[in-house]
Parts: C-alpha cells; sequence; structure tokens
C-alpha cells in the first residue's frame, strides 16, 4: 500500500492508459499519478509493489501528539464511497462471511431474482483469481474482481477504485463480496449502507461468540443453507441467541440459497432498507 | 493478518504529519489500542518493522498502551470494567451494558527529531 494516500498500488490488466480514478479526496487525487496501475480484465490486483518515500529536513528531537484513529484515512475514503453511492441512487450492501458460507451462490440467485427489477453490479474480493466475477457475469450482472493479493479484507480505498469500473444508475443494488474472512472485514467501513453477515448452518452455532467483532458490525445476519438442517446437529435458537448476545440489534433471516427458501423475505429487506436511503437523500 | 494494513496506515499518518512539520526521523510511536478492540498488539509488533522499513517511520520503537475495556451499566447506573465485548454486566449480570472505552486504535503521539 502506498503510504501517501493509502493507494494499494493497484494493477487492472485491459484498458491502459484510461483515465485516472476519481472519487477521491480531492487532496489525494493528485498523488495517484505515481501508481502504475495496469490494466488487464475486470481484475484490479492489490497486492503488488509499494511506494517509495524520501526523508528530508532536520530538526531536534521532540513530542508531536496526535491523536488520531489509525483508520482514519480508510474512513475519509468510504465517506467519499458513501457520497459518491448515495448522489448516484445506489443501494450498497457489504457481504461478509467465512469462506465457504455461500456468498456467490446467494449472490448469483440474487441476481438472477431480482434483476428485472433492479439494475446490479457485484464487486468481488477475493485474494486471488477471478472465478467469483466470473460466476457474476455469467448471469448478466456487471462485475469487477478486486485481488487483494495478501491481503484479508478490501478496505475502501479498492472500493472507490472499483467503483470508477462500474456504471450504476439511480434505483441500482451494489453488493460488495468481501474476501471470505470472519475477522478482518469488521474493521473496515467500504461506504456500504450496510453490513450483511452470512453464516452457513455447516458452522458452529457459537460463532457469533467466537468473532463478535463481525457480528457486531452488521445489521443483518442470514443464515444460510437451511436446506441442510435436517441432516445436521445445529441448534438454530442457540446460534440466533448467539448473534443477539454479540448485537442485540441485528436482523436475522434463515434462508437457502440453493432451494429459494426464505429468499422473498430477504429481498423484502433489500427492497425496504433501499428505499429508506432514497427517502433520506 | 489486517494488523498489517493497520501499520500502513500508521505510517500513512506519521508522512501526513511530516508534511505539516519538520523532522527527519521518528525515534517512537505510540499507539492507544483498545483491549476489546478490533488489533491485536502482538501482531501489530510482529509486522511493524517490515512495514516501517524504508519509510518515514523505519527504525522506530513501536511502544503501545492498552485501553482496558469499559461499559455503562443502565442497571447500575455507573461504569463498569468489560472484560469482552457485549459482556453481561460483572456487578448486577444485566445484559445490554454499553460499551464507552476499549474500543481505541488510535496513534498517540511520536517522538521525532
Amino acid at each position: 500500500m502506498c503510504a501517501i494516500c493509502g493507494c494499494g498500488t493497484a494493477s487492472r490488466a485491459s484498458e491502459p492508459g484510461s483515465a485516472q480514478p476519481t472519487g477521491h479526496d480531492p487532496h489525494h487525487a493528485h498523488l495517484h499519478d505515481h501508481h502504475p496501475h495496469e490494466h488487464a480484465g475486470q481484475t484490479i490486483n492489490f497486492g503488488e509493489g509499494r511506494a517509495g518515500l524520501h526523508i528530508g529536513g532536520m530538526s531536534q528531537e521532540r513530542v508531536i501528539s496526535i491523536e488520531r484513529d489509525i483508520l482514519a484515512k480508510n474512513d475519509a475514503f468510504a465517506e467519499v464511497n458513501r457520497t459518491r453511492l448515495r448522489k448516484a441512487g445506489v443501494f450498497a450492501l457489504n457481504l461478509v462471511s467465512s469462506p465457504g458460507s455461500g456468498k456467490t451462490a446467494l449472490l448469483v440467485r440474487t441476481i438472477d431474482d431480482l434483476k428485472d427489477q433492479y439494475p446490479i453490479a457485484v464487486i468481488e474480493g477475493d485474494q486471488q483469481t477471478s472465478r467469483d466475477a466470473d460466476r457474476i457475469r455469467a448471469t448478466g450482472a456487471q462485475a469487477v474482481q478486486v485481488n487483494t493479493g495478501k491481503g484479508c479484507h478490501l478496505d475502501a480505498h479498492m472500493v472507490g477504485h472499483a467503483l470508477d469500473h462500474l456504471s450504476l444508475g439511480p434505483g441500482g443494488l451494489l453488493f460488495i463480496e468481501n474476501v471470505g474472512n470472519l475477522v478482518c472485514p469488521a474493521a473496515f467501513d467500504l461506504g456500504e449502507a450496510h453490513k450483511v453477515v452470512v453464516l452457513s448452518v455447516t458452522e458452529g452455532e457459537d460463532k457469533p461468540l467466537k468473532y463478535p467483532d463481525m457480528f457486531a458490525a452488521a445489521d443483518l445476519m442470514l443464515l444460510n443453507k437451511s436446506d441442510l438442517l435436517p441432516h445436521l446437529e445445529f441448534d438454530v435458537g442457540a446460534c440466533l441467541a448467539a448473534a443477539r448476545q454479540v448485537n442485540p440489534l441485528i436482523q436475522i433471516l434463515t434462508l437457502s440459497a440453493r432451494t429459494g427458501e426464505g429468499l422473498g423475505s430477504f429481498y423484502g429487506w433489500i427492497e425496504a432498507r433501499a428505499a429508506a436511503q432514497m427517502g433520506t437523500v | 493478518m489486517h494488523e498489517l494494513s493497520l501499520i500502513e496506515s500508521v505510517v500513512a499518518l506519521v508522512e501526513d504529519e511530516r508534511r505539516k512539520q519538520d523532522f527527519s526521523r521518528v525515534r517512537v510511536i505510540r499507539l492507544r489500542l483498545g483491549a476489546l478492540g478490533h488489533a491485536e498488539p502482538e501482531a501489530l509488533r510482529f509486522c511493524f518493522d517490515a512495514v516501517t522499513s524504508g519509510t518515514i517511520a523505519d527504525g522506530a520503537r513501536l511502544e503501545i498502551e492498552m485501553v482496558p475495556g469499559e461499559g455503562w451499566c443502565a442497571g447500575c447506573r455507573r461504569t463498569v470494567p468489560l472484560d469482552e465485548r457485549f459482556a453481561a454486566c460483572p456487578i448486577c449480570g444485566n445484559a445490554g451494558v454499553r460499551m464507552t472505552a476499549g474500543d481505541e486504535l488510535r496513534v498517540a503521539e511520536m517522538e521525532v527529531e
């Protein structure tokens, strides 16, 4: 990551010489032209390289009080993204979960069911490969793959870059599928309207207690793969109680992306929340 | 291992300061970290030297002040210690203690020359 603006020295491989990204904090924008943004397909790489820095000046020893939040830069980028999305009339969700909870399958099903109702785009975060974005594009929706390289989460700056490659008009839905990781993405605001945590019934019902940060940060929990419940010893009541213990305000829906059970409630939630956001712009 | 990018963000804040104030070397960086927060102090220390190498913070020492968790208990009407996020009140046993400290993730100050 560039230590000046937090830019991850992204490379994206097709469209060489494309326009500089927009949507950043204005005092950062001029610093971006030192980044070798290579362009290829719809994959943006943030796992490579770092910017060099120079040291100058001289002075005597002293203490400087800083008192700034370590995530201040990320949060500033997140606010830029949030403003940009709201002005464009786009409702954005940040989907977080462990690997294998069925986020991509849920998105594919959701897009198939809602694509006649909303323009939909997806930002896919993974350490490597564009496999998930390929699955999304097969539905006809726009998708940008962000590869984080060694990174374990998406940050707001990466999402800002990804937004430059998507066109979504008023009434659009943006799904950001975060890197499969129940720890790190909790701390990083991306500018989304809501974090949605997906937990599958093949995981332990005590996961909300073991990874409380993520469940505390989410507004909605989707308990996925409900079609497998008859084959498992998974205590749904205990799982919901665990989630409410770490986040008394969390909303919870039980569903199956495979059979479609419970998806209507999820779509209803999206419709109501998207309408609420539009009403406040 | 998001501690890596947290240290990168710390370096970015030091660089911000470098543009406002004149110094050539950072001797110490002091962080204030909530005990119930998102970052693990040992993981921050582990990656600090590698991440700061070659930056304005190269060679700096990392000091971490831990802030214990605290919350406001509506039942007791007082601030109570919390040893985990969303724990029940250790005095009256009520759930729903609102965390008031322990989530900090801040650069407090630095010594420069």
